[in-house]
């Protein structure tokens, strides 16, 4: 099983990502000039700020080469994780529903939160239970999750902020989101940054551990 | 093309420059929003609504309205 990580110009969490990956699989980069995805059987679509942000988060990114082949194999039924700016990125490319906005206090937020599995049955969290808690933590300004009414079904909710500890204002506390099939979801949240207790939590290894669990 | 948070999205940074100019003293300012201006010269202007539905704009969030200045140099 291999996980391919993207770096995008502007990209940042990357690293973290790829060395997430691998305590669970192979994991190897992918340019986002290229467009082959070099046979990976799972896309992690990192943080950062992805071809500066230009326009808005993650608008400019979507149209490049790499993320063409990445939307090709979302629409095959292949894994694709985005996280904080891959999460943006996903949502503009139209694999996600809904958009992120502004933080409702206009702040940077940084901090550790908890964020509660309301569906342990994508391929993202099936290390988890139920209503298992995770301690992850979140760092940044665009991350109020917003879908217009009618556009997110209650079971494509995977993750929640436990309650009191949305940090950005986000509609029904939610932290992360999939597809209607169930193999693209993006976060807000940095499962990469919490996978060694050495940093405070390695609760975040649950997700990439899902995904190594089951081959594409 | 002028672009605006759609309409009954929470605008923070429209609230935070409301909260503002009474501080300055300008009293009676309502309904404030934030968006954004994109100018551009085109060939065929019967595209750019498509340019802002793909690109320009991302029509879940936010609202946009195109200005044409025929043939004026707009500076």
């Amino acid at each position: 099983m291999k996980f391919g990580v993207v770096r995008f110009p502007g990209s940042c969490d990357e690293v973290d990502a790829l060395m997430a990956c691998r305590r669970f699989a192979d994991a190897d980069l992918l340019w986002h000039g290229d467009r082959d995805l070099s046979g990976v059987d799972a896309v992690v679509v990192p943080g950062g700020f992805s071809y500066g942000d230009y326009l808005r988060v993650g608008a400019i990114a979507r149209f490049s080469p790499l993320m063409e082949s990445v939307i090709e194999f979302a629409r095959d039924g292949g894994p694709v994780l985005g996280i904080c700016n891959g999460f943006q990125v996903l949502c503009e490319a139209g694999l996600l529903p809904g958009a992120l906005l502004p933080n409702d206090s206009l702040r940077f937020v940084c901090r550790q939160v908890d964020v509660v599995v309301e569906n342990p049955g994508t391929p993202f969290t099936r290390a988890c239970e139920e209503d298992d808690v995770l301690s992850i933590p979140v760092k940044h300004t665009t991350g109020r999750y917003y879908a217009p009414p009618g556009t997110l079904p209650e079971e494509q909710v995977v993750l929640r902020y436990a309650p009191g500890q949305n940090p950005n204002g986000s509609m029904g506390d939610v932290a992360g989101v999939c597809n209607e099939d169930g193999n693209v979801m993006g976060l807000m949240p940095h499962p990469e940054h919490a996978v060694d207790p050495l940093t405070g939590s390695a609760d975040g290894g649950r997700l990439f551990e899902s995904l190594a669990m089951v081959p594409a | 093309m002028l672009i605006r948070p759609k309409e009954g999205i929470l605008d923070p940074q429209g609230q935070a420059v409301e909260r503002a100019l009474p501080a300055l003293g300008f009293d009676g300012v309502q309904n404030v929003h934030v968006g954004r201006l994109i100018e551009l010269d085109v060939d065929d202007a019967s595209k750019v609504p498509q340019m802002c539905e793909r690109l320009l704009a991302n029509p879940l969030i936010e609202d946009y309205e195109v200005v044409e200045l025929n043939g004026k140099d707009s500076s």
